[in-house]
């Protein structure tokens, strides 16, 4: 599960897809989510990272983040 | 260090081209409390769902309709439409107020003179009326509309049978240039049918008619409507004056008044569209007034708002469910009320609030209610915060008919809870048990038993 290359992506959440077009907006969270998956991080460390950090139940994250990536995917942002 | 506050991962596609020129709110403000009262501590206190009635803005509603129509007009009267709420603590607020009842079937009236309002000053509306209920209204002197032909004739020959002499009003329907246009209820003013009926009356010696009644339509946007539907009944209170020399004792126009809610379809929010109390104020006294009746024949103008005085007192609390993403992308957030609790969200875009403060972002949603069935949505599309499982919501406006109206259908109906003026509550409905829910069922003896292990 990766990035695809030539996704642009800003520290504010701005995120641009040039092979569609489409422009994004994603939240604090979803922009360190987009910043660990631009690094390759597998899933296992994103929710370590994640739940380091943020006040939240891993299994709460798992279902949010499943829920997001799925999301990634119906954007074509994943590879 | 503690940690940082979470907030689910959101994506949204930046869409250009069909810009909303009123824009969309980007932050909501959570509504904390309700007349000085923590919206958690009555969740934790009577449970979720819960309707929630503010005693204050029930009374402030009132004075402020009263003072509107007295300062235009000297005789008003405000008869409380029982089928709007008929809460009996809600009632008692009314009648505390100086309000009639107002009911359209025998139940309702039964509730009235429970409620210890004296029978003259209950007003007998409704299509429905037996011939033993209609011989309790003429023996209590109460206010009985007549609304057909068959109602008149059973009138005058019970009124005969039983030596009575009964207050009615006639119910008159009329073109009053809206559509649709409400012609089920009464007679017609436009093909004479009114004019017949009130003859009959007058003609009959055991019916006295004392007044004139119309009831136009429900959440009218129209004040002019009400200027022709007054102008109607003046034209035939007049007529009766000078045909039988008969001074009519009031005109009663009815209800109708919307409240601010948002009706389904419409563009703009209620609180930007609907006319103000004053508006339909001016347009039904100005044209009494200029009508040109003597200063002592002027009739006493009777008003049955229901949903304008009561609607916006009124709150439901629920709680978030589940949140899920639908096949085309589409967020849910499913709720612990539905179209069975919150019935008036088949008509109205309710506002939503939430209880918990939320960061900036938001995202579109429909919010369902907790039926398994596939009409049960409370919005079709609403922007939120992003809702969780276990957040509080607030909605707004709900004090009309959901009270009455509600279904008891698959969920049982929860606790009802007055504010009072000193901000104490007090449960006025307690919420339903399946034990109440089968007090009436019976079950025969061969079917008390199965076999299944």
């Amino acid at each position: 599960m990766r990035l695809k290359k030539n996704i642009a992506t800003s520290d504010e959440g701005f995120i641009f897809n040039p092979g569609t077009g489409d422009s994004f907006s994603t939240n604090e969270i979803g922009t360190e989510i987009i910043s660990l998956l631009k690094e390759n991080k597998p899933q296992e460390i994103i929710i370590e990272t994640i739940c380091a950090k943020y006040d939240v139940d891993q299994n709460q994250f798992e279902k949010d983040l499943d829920d997001y990536l799925s999301q990634l995917k119906d954007y074509t942002i994943l590879e | 260090m503690g940690k940082i506050r979470y907030e689910r991962p959101i994506i949204q596609r930046m869409n250009t081209g069909f810009m909303n020129k009123f824009g969309t709110r980007t932050e909501f403000e959570p509504v904390t409390n309700i007349e000085g009262v923590s919206v958690k501590s009555l969740i934790n206190q009577y449970g979720s769902p819960l309707f929630v009635i503010s005693e204050k803005q029930i009374r402030r509603n009132y004075q402020n309709a009263t003072r509107i129509f007295k300062t235009r007009y000297p005789k008003i009267q405000f008869a409380w439409s029982y089928k709007t709420n008929y809460m009996n603590a809600v009632c008692q607020v009314f009648h505390q107020e100086g309000a009639w009842a107002e009911v359209v079937s025998g139940f309702e009236y039964e509730k009235a003179l429970g409620n210890r309002v004296p029978g003259n000053k209950i007003i007998f509306n409704g299509p429905d009326k037996t011939d033993e209920q209609l011989i309790a209204a003429a023996r209590n002197n109460s206010l009985i509309h007549i609304d057909h032909y068959d109602e008149l004739y059973s009138l005058i020959r019970l009124s005969e049978e039983n030596n009575l002499r009964p207050r009615v009003a006639v119910r008159v329907n009329m073109d009053t240039g809206i559509y649709p246009k409400w012609d089920r209820f009464g007679f017609n003013f436009e093909n004479g049918q009114a004019w017949n009926a009130i003859t009959r009356i007058i003609n009959s010696e055991n019916l006295e008619l004392v007044g004139l009644h119309c009831h136009i339509g429900t959440f009218m946007l129209s004040p002019l409507a009400y200027a022709t539907a007054t102008s109607k009944l003046c034209e035939l209170t007049w007529s009766i004056k000078e045909k039988f020399n008969k001074t009519l004792q009031y005109l009663d126009l009815g209800g109708g008044f919307p409240s601010m809610n948002t009706l389904k379809g419409a563009y703009l929010p209620g609180s930007d569209t609907v006319p103000s109390i004053d508006q339909f104020a001016d347009a039904i006294t100005d044209v009494i007034l200029g009508y040109g009746f003597k200063q002592g024949d002027l009739p006493l103008l009777i008003l049955e708002s229901g949903r304008a005085l009561i609607d916006d007192a009124g709150y439901l609390l629920g709680t978030v469910i589940a949140t899920k993403r639908l096949s085309d992308g589409r967020r849910a957030t499913i709720l612990d009320f539905g179209v069975n609790t919150l019935f008036t969200s088949f008509w109205y875009d309710h506002k939503v609030s939430p209880v918990e403060s939320f960061g900036k972002h938001t995202e579109e949603m429909v919010l369902y209610g907790p039926l398994c069935m596939n009409i049960d949505i409370v919005r079709e599309s609403i922007t939120m915060p992003l809702l969780e499982k276990g957040n509080h919501l607030v909605v707004h406006k709900v004090g009309a008919y959901n009270m009455s109206q509600w279904m008891q259908f698959i969920t049982l109906r929860p606790n009802i809870v007055l504010i009072d003026n000193e901000n104490n509550t007090h449960v006025i409905r307690k919420a339903e048990t399946l034990e109440y829910l089968e007090l009436n069922e019976q079950v025969p003896e061969h079917l008390k038993q199965n076999s299944l292990k």
